[in-house]
């Protein structure tokens, strides 16, 4: 495929999970056109990326949904530093869902810095170049004579200066700029790119005012809760709806059917899923009448054996299969099996890892309104256009009916891709002929996932007698049918060091899985890099060598291409392919500003080292830990050095988002969601360790700039974390975590 | 059902039955909505409010219980941003999603209320029971040393 420099990337996330990449037109010239239908009787227009009012007031529109990235924030420095206005001028408003006039609107797979770095810094340029043109048309002079500074158009000649409020109405009726002429700044004149920005919500958040989808309140609005079956895809069979009918404030007590598909692989979102959903005048009410519902579930309505399934279980047939050939080959070359035999040293582990809920602070809730055919939606939603498209398929009506708002959000890990709260609200709303907010209950929220997928790895590896890895075989073990693996369940082709050993394979077995499973911030990487890192970790030790050379020496490896026709398939453009050396320069720095070469490890304490490469940045870290007898571990520090290209857009953020991705590592050697008989065993934060504050390091946080174009952080710095914990483990105390969580090998954070 | 509460420096009346959590008193019946439900059984902090100066968590706290005491809330530390706590929040940027940074607030102005200048060591002690799931707490730590050792005002609706 051809990639036209005039087009962007997209990635969409796809109603059933997972993402797609697609190529969108720059937005821009829609952009401006609807800017300039207003008639420019209030600026430039009323409901794009930016307006200009006459008193000089810069709002731009955000356009994404704020998670907890700092999009909200971000994105609009992007427009405002082109625009050559002050920050302080600027009023950030956020946007609805209107992807034909601001491009894909979503929160995943870290793309909305490349996807937006070069489109919205041409919009705030565009602004910027309106400016100076209606500037120049009104003193008559050449626009090359003027320049702009801090909303203001100058003539430096003849002294005189307009403020962008005094042109905002000529400039709204000038033809719009001709893109490929329009001059995007010299990084060494920013003065907002580049510089430590407060989140902008910060005044309202840290006052208490209303911002999060929990907080919507609409007129008329009744509270809804609504229970599922504990078991995936069950029905109601019977329930006491009468009963609840009669308790204080209850308005409707409903048995919905839903439109559940199951499957031998289930989606992310399979539909609305069938319960009994409880409505009245406030929330609490309806959460107490809950607690008097009794319901008789047909627990085998999604699967005949979905009541069957148990953690336990899986991980028996998965030893069995670990056992037998893989499955299914995804790469293969050169002699595996040859090369091993031939090895002067081979070494053999395996590796697993748990199911794991997203556990956001806030839990899912959406507030829709139905009525005449009209849907009107407030949502947290991660992806709110894949979202409009499944309540448009499930109500059966036209997505050109629903609008829908984009509330702050407490939170998504990913596990706002998925939208399964929103069709259930709509559903109800349209049922009972009321706005309706729905919120779940932390129980619903742990226990109705989308779950980060388990997973098992059985390695092998050879080396010869200087010490070289000569074949590395992985198979894992995952879930799916064949060579389907179900969402985030997958490893590719080139999983590290794929290419870069001379005898290689990979391959994965699938077993049958009645859950929903979907992916958490860095999917597939962040399980993928712990079994990966920690196994060459292991294989550096029992070669006598430090884990950091023999990963140099893979990553300077000349690299066996993938077949010509799988490259089609696996790779986007040039700048976004896996560059070897961007991950070997962060190791490298990682290394110095750590200390590696001079650790001393042994007598509990240590200090391992990982590195990644995913979601288009490459991360690498070292972890200092101590272990006390009790196998309980502290981490002392983490120093961690990123590459995500030549430039970190708003630094506080970038940096928030590198020690919240240690946080979270930390929490993923501790935490477990197990299945006994279909039935989730964890339902609220005390079954669930998540890292509290006395157990957090100090933290470093550092850059390696590169000449590449800036790409997300949300993902890239979480997966190293959880490899470089479990091998300083290992430096600490010669035991090598092959199982997590840690409490399954023997240790836990203290 | 009716109960008398203080909130805020306002007196307020509430139409819940005694055994509602306060929680939701303040989110449905008082608008109050800078309080967060996070985990309904007392554990994550995401709901924690002063009850007489001690951080409380209003989720597992009936109406009832509270009838005599003096209540505040994120709202009540000012509306304008001007705490010092607040202040040091915002400069700082702790929030990333910020859904829990209400609780975490309230915790940290108990905390300065008995330990104007806490150690390390004491502020995770306070700050235990506050989760975080974005892992913001390296600033927390930083952004209750800022605000520590200032005189604290008097909380006001």
């Amino acid at each position: 495929m051809r990639i036209n420099r005039r087009h962007f990337l997209q990635l969409t996330a796809l109603v059933g999970g997972g993402m797609a990449l697609g190529l969108y037109e720059r937005p821009l010239a829609g952009v401006l056109a609807a800017a300039q239908g207003n008639g420019g009787t209030a600026g430039l227009s009323p409901r794009v990326f930016l307006r200009v009012m006459p008193d000089g007031k810069v709002v731009i529109e955000a356009k994404n949904p704020e998670i907890g990235q700092g999009v909200r924030t971000m994105l609009p420095m992007l427009i405002a530093e082109e625009l050559d206005v002050e920050w302080s001028q600027v009023q950030v408003q956020q946007a609805d869902l209107h992807e034909e006039w601001y491009g894909p609107q979503f929160a995943g797979g870290s793309m909305a810095t490349p996807i937006n770095w070069e489109p919205l810094r041409h919009v705030g340029a565009a602004g910027r170049q309106l400016m100076i043109s209606a500037a120049a048309k009104r003193w008559g002079v050449q626009e090359s004579e003027c320049s702009t500074h801090a909303g203001r158009v100058l003539h430096t000649a003849s002294g005189r200066s307009l403020g962008y409020g005094e042109l905002a109405d000529d400039a709204a009726k000038l033809p719009l700029p001709d893109q490929s002429t329009l001059k995007l700044k010299d990084p060494k004149d920013y003065h907002i790119i580049g510089t430590f920005t407060s989140g902008v919500d910060n005044p309202a958040l840290l006052t208490g005012k209303p911002l999060f989808g929990i907080d919507v309140k609409v007129p008329g609005m009744l509270h809804a809760v609504y229970q599922k079956c504990p078991v995936l895809g069950g029905k109601v069979k019977k329930a006491n709806t009468e009963a609840l009918q009669k308790m204080p404030g209850v308005k409707h007590v409903l048995v919905v059917e839903g439109t559940f598909r199951g499957g031998a692989v289930i989606d992310s979102d399979p539909g609305l899923e069938p319960g009994v959903a409880i409505v009245a005048e406030t929330w609490w009410q309806a959460q107490v009448a809950r607690k008097a519902l009794k319901v008789e579930w047909d627990t085998t309505a999604g699967s005949p054996t979905a009541d069957q399934q148990s953690s336990k279980g899986f991980d028996e047939k998965a030893g069995q299969l670990l056992k037998e050939p893989a499955g299914h080959t995804l790469r293969s070359y050169g002699d595996v099996d040859g090369a091993l035999k031939s090895a002067s040293k081979v070494v053999e582990a395996v590796y697993a890892y748990p199911f794991l809920t997203h556990a956001p602070m806030e839990a899912q809730n959406t507030t829709a309104s139905v009525s005449d055919g009209k849907v009107e939606i407030w949502t947290t939603s991660q992806t709110p256009g894949g979202g409009r498209r499944m309540v448009a398929k499930e109500l059966g009506i036209p997505e050109s009916a629903i609008t829908v708002h984009l509330t702050r959000t407490g939170g998504g890990f990913g596990r706002r891709l998925m939208n399964d709260y929103m069709v259930e609200a709509a559903w109800i709303s349209r049922e009972v002929k009321a706005p309706v907010k729905l919120l779940w209950s932390r129980e619903d929220d742990f226990t109705h996932d989308a779950y980060r997928p388990a997973g098992w790895h059985g390695f092998k590896a050879g080396l010869d007698a200087q010490g070289k890895i000569v074949a590395w075989r992985q198979h894992m073990i995952t879930f799916g049918e064949g060579a389907h693996a179900a969402s985030s369940a997958g490893v590719s082709a080139e999983e590290f060091p794929s290419g870069r050993v001379p005898n290689y394979f990979i391959g994965h077995t699938a077993m049958q899985l009645c859950l929903r499973t979907g992916p958490m911030r860095a999917p597939g990487a962040n399980a993928l890099a712990f079994v990966g890192q920690s196994f060459l970790d292991e294989v550096a030790a029992a070669a006598g060598r430090d884990p950091l050379d023999v990963q140099l020496e893979l990553l300077e490896a000349t690299p066996v291409p993938l077949p010509e026709s799988e490259q089609q398939a696996q790779r986007g453009p040039e700048e976004y392919r896996f560059h070897a050396e961007r991950l070997a320069g962060v190791l490298k720095q990682v290394a110095e500003e750590s200390g590696w070469r001079n650790r001393k490890s042994g007598s509990g304490r240590g200090m391992g080292i990982a590195a990644y490469s995913c979601h288009l940045g490459y991360s690498a870290q070292v972890a200092e830990v101590s272990v006390d007898a009790d196998g309980g571990v502290r981490v002392h520090r983490v120093w961690a050095v990123t590459d995500v290209g030549r430039q970190i857009i708003n630094p506080s953020g970038a940096r928030a988002q590198v020690e919240g991705a240690i946080v979270e590592g930390m929490s993923h050697t501790m935490l477990e969601v197990t299945l006994a008989d279909g039935h989730i065993m964890q339902s609220n934060f005390p079954q669930y360790p998540l890292t509290r504050i006395r157990q957090v390091p100090e933290i470093h946080v550092s850059w390696r700039i590169t000449p590449n174009s800036p790409t997300g952080l949300g993902e890239p710095a979480l997966p190293p974390a959880i490899p470089a914990i479990c091998n300083a483990i290992f430096a600490a105390t010669g035991k090598r975590v092959r199982t997590l969580p840690l409490p399954r090998s023997g240790f836990r954070l203290a | 059902m009716s109960v008398k509460l203080k909130v805020n420096q306002k007196a307020v009346q509430v139409d819940a039955p005694g055994d509602t959590p306060l929680l939701w008193a303040l989110r449905e019946q008082l608008d109050l909505v800078g309080t967060k439900y996070g985990c309904g059984v007392g554990v994550c902090g995401a709901c924690t409010v002063l009850v007489d100066g001690h951080a409380v968590r209003s989720c597992i706290t009936p109406v009832a219980s509270v009838t005599g005491s003096s209540i505040t809330t994120v709202e009540g530390l000012s509306a304008d941003g001007s705490h010092p706590v607040q202040k040091a929040w915002d400069e700082l940027d702790v929030p990333q999603c910020g859904y829990c940074q209400s609780g975490q607030m309230m915790s940290a102005v108990a905390l300065l209320g008995r330990t104007p200048k806490p150690t390390d060591a004491e502020i995770d002690t306070a700050m235990n029971g506050n989760l975080c799931r974005c892992g913001t707490y390296p600033r927390i730590r930083e952004a209750i040393h800022r605000a520590s050792g200032q005189q604290m005002p008097a909380l006001r609706d």
